[in-house]
């Protein structure tokens, strides 16, 4: 009795692919067949990136800002004449002194303020230079930058035009001085953080939630019992999710690139595969908390407030991170999105190479080799 | 002329094109065990919604308790006890605390809520069990206590869907005496079973077919009409030609 | 060899060490309908858990097959068929995808073992597009019966298949497992409905984890103790009361139509008629019956 033609283990690796297959099969089907699931899947991505996007690129136009001028001589009048004429700018000449600048960014009405020195003029014609000083309200780092990079440009045009009819060049050194967020933290970060954030939810969400709802409904039952190894039914689940994810990361880019005009500076290729990398660490999170839970709703919660809040609090997205308490930035190193999301903005915006985020991806590869151990050693065969 | 206190008229549920309910006309007496059958799918449930006041009729008319289904659901819902299979208690509130929560939902003072559970625990001899937890009940306890909750506000007619399921024969026998107690002190009792023995135990019983009622007396009649020796004979021959099922 | 074997097995479950299935032993042999008989909390699931190797004893051993459920389980997880109680298929895939996919995943194909479900598919066939979700209850039935035979199993484990389930279908269910028996397959099946024992060829009346009898259904009710009677009056409610209070009897107990009285021996059936019709009731019928599968059950019960 103990011969039979489909013994355990012996069977042919043809029957394997075949069951693979139709499970991947089946995974899209429950995926493709509920609307709300679909809308989750990839509205809200494109949602994340419209309201993100728009939220933060508006256009810059008659900004108010503050001129404190301290020279008062034909230079700086000449300056300020044409930043008046630019339709960016605002002018308001109110005679305050710097130390009322940041009274007046706290009242929110100005943006930035640009600091003429008393012998502006003079230092320009006799030792070629002269200085001006630009400070920012960077408390919106989006707009602080884009003001900055217009305030610049009318300096380097001025510049440019004294220059013509002389035999030295003069320069006009712009000094600028960020208020509250210098490092600029999130401006144009929030393509990174949005891929971050959408593929966390996905992944994670998505694997735990499926796999939790088979042990609902009794299905798990009968696959547990099939022939069909239990790992199998486990990777079977996270190929439709990665498959998935993977699209979801190309319309993002899509989206950034021809909507809202960010452009993927680095290698795509190498971004697609630590996207995969990234991608593979969720599925394992939402794997490990499959089969710590038993109920769709505990398993939605916890990959929401264990999962997301983190990714947004600490992936260094909305806040910096240099900016938290010590114990904080300490907790930041384990979460995997904040490496994730240094590494693509690495690569898109700052177009840096694999060289420049090695170390980042091997943590990350570290990570997601630790919780595959994980949570493997706690999957189990049977139900208790 | 016995009070009927259930009382429908053509009623009728569709949803879309499909009618779950298909005009039925029936009335209950005060008092009485009435046992409502069907196979599944047969239009049970919606009926029962409908007469309940939780869902509003497509066309016909009904009224509960002398009040009318598309006007009055509030007042019926408070003359009305509902318990199901599968609404049973609060299981992690405590068989007192339950009875306090339930007496409170359908206003009963204080005092009111404190002798009723009394008699309630004693009739049930559930003392040693007052401060335990309903989910550490067996079973059948929780539905005999569910049961007793939903009388609790002495409803004129209390709605029981499938209260019975899964219990053993003995904890089901004790809990068709609780029916009879309270059709004795006159509560309209209208339930649904699969168990047809259970049927025997209805004054009279209908069964309904494809969204119809298409037989309605008492078992005994029945019987004898479809020269039948058991109610699931009468039953078989009647949902056989069901086409259609939830 | 047996076709299922259990030996003390024992399942005890959480820190209050709830004992679920306490030392059941028995043994079904091939080609048999074997059934557990019980209400709900009996530990039926549990024993059918064990079995299929989803849950590991806490005592005792088990086979099925002639494979011990422990050490043996992959060659158990590829021969016998499942069907749980909460099983409800994919709701989202059709009615042939359903199919397809439990065929695919335990190794064949439908139309491998079409023979096999050919009886049960037939009557749901033309709603092979329609999704599981949409279907009846008695037809999600019939498609879970499918889904667990495609793999041409050698024993089937059928969880409570008749719960919550009509009459009418009911009975359709236990003509098709009739069928399915004639085909070899062992059946092993549990259920709370006790007029479904004597669809079985055993049975075992389980209660709170304990085997209280294994039997043929024909044998338990002829080891029936005691004299049965079934009475009717106008009154049934009366009728009741006025039994429980005859302390002559040994129980009495609604059933169907008719009171159930039962009596330690013979009894002079007049007198009985004669005490009933003095405590005011009209319409007394009396008559001695052989007892039923539940009438054991209760015996069993109040012991």
């Amino acid at each position: 009795m103990r011969c039979f033609t489909n013994s355990p283990g012996v069977q042919n690796a043809e029957t394997n692919m075949k069951q693979f297959a139709i499970f991947v099969k089946k995974e899209f089907a429950h995926v493709l067949r509920d609307r709300k699931t679909l809308l989750i899947l990839f509205g809200m991505p494109v949602m994340q990136i419209l309201i993100f996007g728009f939220a933060l690129t508006n256009e810059v136009k008659n900004s108010a800002i503050v001129v404190v001028d301290y020279a008062q001589d034909e230079a700086s009048q000449r300056l300020i004449s044409r930043i008046e004429a630019s339709r960016y700018f605002e002018v308001n000449k109110a005679a305050i002194d710097h130390h009322q600048i940041e009274e007046s960014f706290k009242q929110g009405n100005v943006k930035l303020a640009l600091i003429f020195p008393q012998n502006f003029e003079a230092d320009l014609m006799h030792q070629n230079k002269a200085q001006v000083q630009i400070i920012t309200d960077a408390t919106d780092p989006n707009t602080a930058n884009t003001l900055t990079n217009y305030m610049t440009a009318i300096i380097q045009d001025y510049q440019a035009d004294i220059n013509q009819n002389a035999s030295i060049a003069y320069r006009i050194i712009p000094e600028t001085k960020m208020l509250y967020n210098p490092q600029l933290k999130s401006v144009h970060g929030f393509v990174p953080g949005v891929m971050a954030l959408v593929l966390m939810l996905v992944c994670v969400m998505m694997t735990a939630v499926s796999i939790v709802r088979e042990k609902e409904m009794g299905t798990m039952e009968i696959l547990l019992v099939s022939p069909f190894k239990p790992l199998l039914v486990i990777l079977s689940k996270a190929v439709p999710y990665l498959i998935l994810s993977l699209i979801n990361v190309a319309s993002i880019l899509c989206l950034s690139v021809f909507v809202l005009d960010l452009p993927v500076n680095g290698s795509l290729i190498l971004l697609f595969a630590e996207s995969t990398l990234f991608i593979i660490t969720c599925l394992t999170i939402g794997i490990f908390i499959s089969v710590r839970t038993g109920s769709q709703q505990v398993a939605m919660l916890i990959s929401l407030m264990g999962m997301m809040l983190p990714t947004i609090l600490f992936s260094g997205f909305m806040f910096p991170i240099e900016n938290m308490p010590k114990v904080l930035q300490l907790i930041t190193n384990i979460v995997p999105a904040k490496w994730y999301y240094i590494i693509v903005k690495s690569i898109m915006i700052k177009g840096l190479g694999f060289s420049a985020i090695w170390k980042e991806t091997v943590i990350l590869l570290g990570m997601t080799l630790f919780l595959l151990i994980i949570s493997l050693k706690t999957f189990k065969i049977r139900l208790a | 002329m016995q009070d009927v206190v259930i009382k429908t008229d053509k009623l009728t549920k569709r949803f879309g094109d499909f009618v779950a309910t298909n005009a039925i006309t029936f009335g209950v007496y005060k008092g009485e065990i009435f046992g409502f059958l069907g196979a599944n799918g047969a239009g049970k449930t919606t009926a029962m919604r409908m007469l309940c006041g939780l869902s509003k009729p497509s066309s016909g008319d009904a009224t509960i308790a002398g009040f009318n289904v598309y006007r009055e659901t509030e007042e019926i819902k408070k003359n009305i006890g509902y318990m199901s299979q599968k609404f049973s208690l609060y299981e992690d509130l405590t068989v007192l605390e339950n009875i306090r929560f339930f007496g409170g939902i359908y206003g009963l003072t204080d005092q009111q809520i404190k002798t009723k559970s009394e008699e309630l625990i004693e009739r049930l001899g559930l003392e040693s069990e007052a401060k335990k937890l309903v989910g550490s009940l067996p079973l059948g306890w929780k539905q005999k206590l569910s049961f007793s909750v939903a009388v609790l506000h002495e409803p004129r007619i209390v709605f029981l869907d499938e209260p019975t399921g899964g219990v053993d024969p003995v904890t089901r026998r004790q809990f068709w005496d609780l029916i009879y107690a309270a059709a004795e002190r006159g509560v309209t009792v209208f339930v649904t079973t699969h168990y047809m023995d259970e049927a025997e135990y209805c004054n009279r019983i209908s069964i309904m077919v494809d969204g119809k009622i298409e037989a309605l007396d008492s078992p005994t009649q029945l019987k004898r009409n479809f020269n039948a020796s058991s109610m699931d004979e009468v039953f078989y021959q009647l949902a056989r030609g069901a086409k259609r099922g939830d | 060899m047996h076709a299922v074997k259990l030996d003390s097995l024992t399942k005890v479950y959480g820190k209050e060490k709830t004992v679920a299935v306490d030392r059941v032993s028995l043994t079904v042999e091939q080609g048999e309908i074997f059934g557990l008989i019980g209400p709900d909390g009996a530990g039926k699931t549990s024993i059918f858990r064990m079995l299929t190797t989803l849950l590991l004893p806490d005592g005792g051993h088990a086979s099925v097959d002639g494979f011990d459920i422990v050490k043996d389980y992959a060659f158990i997880r590829s021969t016998v068929g499942y069907m749980p109680g909460k099983f409800s298929l994919y709701p989202d895939l059709t009615v042939e995808e359903n199919l397809g996919f439990f065929a695919t995943v335990f190794g064949t194909t439908i139309r491998e073992n079409y023979h096999l479900i050919k009886d049960i598919y037939v009557q749901i066939e033309k709603f092979k597009d329609r999704r599981a979700g949409k279907l009846s209850g008695g037809m999600k039935q019939k498609l879970a019966l499918c889904c667990a035979l495609i793999h041409k199993p050698t024993v089937l484990f059928l969880d409570e298949p008749t719960t919550g389930v009509d009459p009418v279908s009911r009975k359709e269910f236990w003509e098709m497992l009739k069928r399915l028996k004639a085909q070899g397959i062992t059946i092993m099946v549990s259920t709370p409905y006790m007029d479904e024992a004597t669809l079985c060829d055993r049975i075992a009346l389980i209660d709170q984890g304990k085997i209280l009898s294994i039997e043929t259904p024909q044998n338990i009710t002829n080891s029936y103790p005691d004299k049965l009677y079934a009475v009717k009056a106008e009154n049934m409610y009366a009728l009741l009361k006025t039994l429980s209070a005859y302390d002559r009897a040994a129980d009495s107990y609604a059933f169907g139509e008719y009171a159930h009285v039962s009596f330690r021996e013979a009894i002079n059936e007049n007198l009985l008629k004669d005490y009933l019709r003095e405590k005011g009731l009209t319409g007394v019928e009396l008559k001695e019956i052989d007892a039923t599968i539940e009438d054991c059950f209760i015996n069993l019960l109040r012991k």
